[in-house]
């Protein structure tokens, strides 16, 4: 894909300080707005902006189905037959805490079994520690292979008669490494569970089809997929929805109400309490009309075509130690790596000289770190926008940072 | 390119790459263990403590350069200080690097200790610096809770 069109279409890519363009390579902790998305929060503001589902004028009705409209694309974006699945939370950890809570805190006892990966993000890890503690149920972790990826061969003996919820990350947000979710999501069925993805990492980068994933649940968030924060999603069964108690009650999510009891609304919106982000759902819509432009496939190839340029740049680095699967199709358009004798914090004050944005940390992902034996990485992500110049930029600016550091001998 | 760096001066490099007091003191009278949840960074603190002062201290810091060089540093301005000492110089640093103090007000003894407030314009990176005299205060607060 010839992307170097597209950057015009990202006021904060034509940023310049110090005189410098900034080389953005953290879209996995959010990705870039397009101008499209911000004019569709403009436009709502200073055109139709209202409450939705109440009004009966002209641009209360504009704004519902602006709103509901984005619940269809969303719906149509991720393969769901059924918009009554697709329920707008603030972001992804909203979204699976739902889960937690609603499906959890209803369906999880005393001894059952949820099943985890070590690589989860603390998102998909907390919430399910805090159930386990409430409801004296057991943590669970599928094994992992020294290249970062799943270890599957003991997974029978990993969800059992016991396992009541597994979930699993579509992709690592420190790894790289996609999951075979089907597989796992096979097993979980096979014995009664519920299947939950975490897909905040991969709903941004590639097609993504429910049905084919054979979740139950899928979670993920707006702002890593081009459009604004405060908006993410839960896609969930319908059968499950239904038979979940609400999360959060109040205004929107019911059908009528005594002073002493409520009759829940119909799906989605008994999981949609109070007034929603109307505007920044109106945002997302205009992120997904967007991406569908250019086509998942297509910023899927190009990511992998960025990760191998990266993967190949960087491997020439001495010192320079590189995590996650080595087969760029196993994985997405993310390097963590770390520098020898340079720790990935001081590594990114230094990029930042060069306005090369980079993450450095644990990435909310401790338990990871503690398994791999850093305390932390730095980790270079990729978006569409991102160029071969931009990787370039990468190495030459981990270049001059390894000869900061070597000014002074040991 | 530069050979000096406003941040990475020659001195912070240099207690970077051979702290001092680097370890841990077994047995020790204090033993205190902080953590930075922001970025992972840890800090062991050990202490021996006679008659009321820092006999000897050591510390294991595990992070990057800014850390653990202020982590160095920090240990050569308290060791053989009496705790109230310790103490205001733990409150000097922190005037400097959190509030509005300037490396000038630090005493003769905390020189070294200047080079740190090129981190003060690094808004993400000061809790890097402050940690390790974060967690002597801490180690000191548990003698004195032991006192009483
Ligand atoms: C794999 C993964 N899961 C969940 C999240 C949480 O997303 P949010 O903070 O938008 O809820 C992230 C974001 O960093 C992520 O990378």
């Amino acid at each position: 894909m010839n992307v170097y069109h597209l950057l015009n279409d990202f006021p904060i890519l034509q940023r310049e300080i110090n005189g410098k363009r900034i080389v953005y390579l953290d879209s996995a902790a959010t990705s870039q707005k397009p101008r499209q998305v911000i004019q569709a929060l403009v436009d709502y503001y200073e055109g139709y902006n209202a409450n939705v589902h109440r009004a009966v004028y002209k641009i209360g009705e504009e704004a519902t189905q602006a709103y509901e409209g984005v619940r269809q694309k969303v719906a149509d974006f991720i393969g769901a037959k059924d918009t009554g699945s697709i329920i707008f939370t603030r972001n992804a950890t909203e979204a699976i805490n739902l889960v937690a809570y609603s499906w959890g805190r209803e369906n999880v006892g005393e001894g059952d079994e949820i099943v985890l990966t070590p690589m989860e993000h603390h998102s998909n890890l907390v919430p399910w520690q805090l159930l386990a503690a409430e409801r004296g149920a057991t943590l669970k972790f599928i094994e992992m292979n020294a290249d970062g990826t799943l270890d599957l061969g003991g997974l029978d003996s990993t969800i059992t008669e016991r396992t009541k919820l597994v979930s699993v990350t579509h992709m690592s947000n420190v790894l790289g490494t996609i999951n075979p979710i089907r597989q796992i999501a096979d097993a979980a069925h096979a014995v009664g569970a519920v299947m939950v993805t975490d897909a905040a990492q991969s709903a941004p980068h590639l097609a993504l089809d429910v049905e084919a994933l054979g979740a139950d649940f899928v979670a993920f968030s707006s702002h890593k997929m081009l459009g604004p924060t405060g908006v993410g999603v839960l896609y969930g069964r319908r059968d499950l929805l239904e038979a979940m108690p609400p999360f959060i009650g109040g205004g929107d999510m019911i059908k009528q109400v005594w002073l002493d009891r409520a009759k829940w609304n119909d799906l989605p919106w008994k999981f949609e309490a109070g007034t929603p982000n109307i505007a920044d759902v109106i945002g997302f819509g205009a992120a997904l009309d967007y991406l569908n432009g250019i086509g998942m496939e297509v910023v899927r190839r190009h990511e992998i075509e960025i990760t191998e340029y990266a993967l190949r740049k960087l491997r020439e680095v001495e010192g320079l130690t590189m995590y996650g699967p080595a087969n760029v199709e196993n994985r997405g358009g993310l390097v963590s790596f770390n520098i020898e004798d340079v720790h990935p914090h001081d590594l990114a004050t230094l990029l930042d000289r060069d306005n090369v944005c980079v993450r450095a940390g644990h990435h909310c992902c401790h338990p990871l770190m503690r398994m791999m034996e850093v305390s932390a990485t730095a980790r270079a992500s990729f978006y569409l926008y991102n160029t071969p110049e931009d990787v370039d930029a990468l190495a030459e600016s981990i270049l001059r940072a390894r000869e900061v550091f070597a000014r002074v001998a040991v | 390119m530069s050979l000096s760096d406003d941040l990475y001066r020659d001195i912070i490099l240099e207690h970077h790459k051979n702290p001092h007091h680097y370890g841990t003191l077994e047995p020790a009278d204090v033993s205190v263990e902080g953590v930075n949840p922001l970025c992972g960074d840890e800090c062991h603190i050990t202490l021996k403590l006679d008659d009321g002062r820092i006999a000897d201290i050591k510390a294991n810091p595990r992070g990057c350069a800014i850390s653990r060089a202020s982590t160095s540093m920090m240990t050569d301005a308290v060791i053989g200080k009496s705790l109230e000492e310790a103490h205001a110089t733990v409150q000097k640093f922190k005037h400097m690097m959190l509030g509005p103090g300037t490396a000038d007000e630090l005493p003769e003894e905390m020189e070294d200790i200047e080079a740190l407030e090129g981190v003060k314009v690094l808004p993400a990176r000061i809790k890097c610096a402050v940690l390790s005299w974060d967690t002597l205060l801490e180690g000191m607060r548990e003698v004195e809770q032991k006192k009483d």
